[in-house]
């Protein structure tokens, strides 16, 4: 049994810092590409206030509802605070979670942090928490983010056609899911 | 111009009354096929005065991003199930919609989809939406029927995500789109 569920060969997950953390992710609000990529809601710019208050408002949910688990994606090099990734959503008696992550900058892409958090998260999801099915949410211009979850074995189950607009045009939401009896337990290891 | 926004060919919707409606979203709570058909969550029972309070936190909360009626019968005014508009996204133009007929004696019959027909003109010509979207069990034919004669059509299938008497089956997405709305109702 492989013991270590957070460690990485590149990164590691730790618990997200409300204060260190905020001052970092507040710079990447600013970058409207990157939160166009991951969420729908409009872009807004954050203050690291604003972002430690979303940290705040995120535990106390996560305590409330018991349905989340969020992460900060580490760089083992230096330590610093490369992304989030979070189990969400987790509808416990069916088995099911939902799964998002961000690398904020994008020097850090590219590099197979995101992979690797990836694999970590899947293996937390089936191994730990014991789930039947991970879904995953993107849009249809966030290509990367398609090809991304592909290889990690997701498959396309849902086009909610011209569900968004972004500049304009209309775009699907496509959603991904991957069973448990899909997902590579061997690619889980680091 | 329709002026007449909320009276379709069998119901009308009208607003929520928590004082007097929740004692019949209580009973109809205690119906598991009914529950089954329209939510995921683990059933539970809660009493009338809770049911109440849910209802009112529901209209306050979320009254900007979401429309909650009930559908009464036009031939005798009876209560027989609620319709809502939830998590409308206003920036992109669409929103989810819920629809459940608590008495069992108004299934089948049209009702569910006349009631649809209403909240589809609502949302595309007054709230002047770009789609409307739905989830809906795979067990549950009859609404993917009614969905399919109020003018959604399948999106796709999250494969196997409920778990019904140890058997999985998918959640359905299903999609009208604006466009395909008013080609349907005749509107240039």
């Amino acid at each position: 049994m492989n013991e270590q569920l957070f460690e990485g060969e590149h990164i590691y997950l730790t618990a997200i810092d409300p204060d260190k953390d905020a001052e970092i992710e507040a710079k990447w609000t600013h970058d409207p590409e990157y939160l166009r990529l991951l969420s729908a809601d409009p872009v807004r710019p954050l203050s690291p206030g604003q972002v430690k208050k979303k940290y705040e408002d995120m535990d106390k949910d996560a305590e409330k509802y018991r349905n989340t688990f969020n992460f900060a994606i580490r760089a083992r090099a230096d330590d610093r605070f490369i992304g989030f990734i979070r189990l969400f959503d987790i509808y416990w008696t069916h088995g099911g979670g939902k799964v998002q992550l961000g690398i904020g900058d994008p020097n850090d892409r590219q590099r197979g942090y995101g992979r690797e958090a990836l694999r970590l998260i899947l293996r937390y999801a089936f191994d730990e928490v014991n789930l039947y099915r991970v879904s995953a949410m993107t849009f249809e211009y966030n290509t990367a983010a398609i090809r991304f979850l592909a290889q990690a074995g997701f498959t396309i189950e849902v086009r909610r056609r011209q569900a968004i607009n972004r500049d304009g045009r209309r775009w699907d939401v496509i959603l991904m899911g991957l069973l448990r009896e899909e997902w590579k337990r061997d690619e889980g290891a680091p | 111009m329709n002026n007449d926004l909320f009276t379709g060919q069998l119901v009308r919707l009208a607003a929520i009354n928590p004082e007097a409606d929740a004692a019949w979203f209580a009973r109809w709570d205690r119906d598991t096929e009914y529950i089954r058909l329209l939510d995921g969550a683990p059933f539970r029972l809660i009493p009338v005065k809770k049911v109440k309070e849910e209802i009112e936190k529901e209209i306050e909360e979320n009254a900007a991003n979401a429309c909650l009626f009930v559908v009464r019968t036009l031939a005798d005014d009876r209560l027989i199930g609620f319709v809502e508009l939830e998590g409308i996204r206003w920036p992109h133009g669409d929103t989810f919609v819920g629809i459940g007929l608590g008495d069992r004696d108004y299934w089948g019959k049209g009702y569910g989809t006349d009631a649809m027909k209403i909240v589809l003109r609502y949302a595309f010509t007054e709230l002047n939406l770009q789609r409307v979207s739905l989830d809906v069990f795979g067990y549950n034919e009859r609404a993917l029927r009614s969905y399919q004669k109020a003018g959604f059509v399948i999106e796709g299938r999250q494969r196997q995500l409920l778990l019904r008497n140890g058997q999985r089956f998918d959640c359905i997405y299903m999609g009208v789109l604006r466009n395909e709305w008013l080609a349907m109702n005749n509107f240039q």
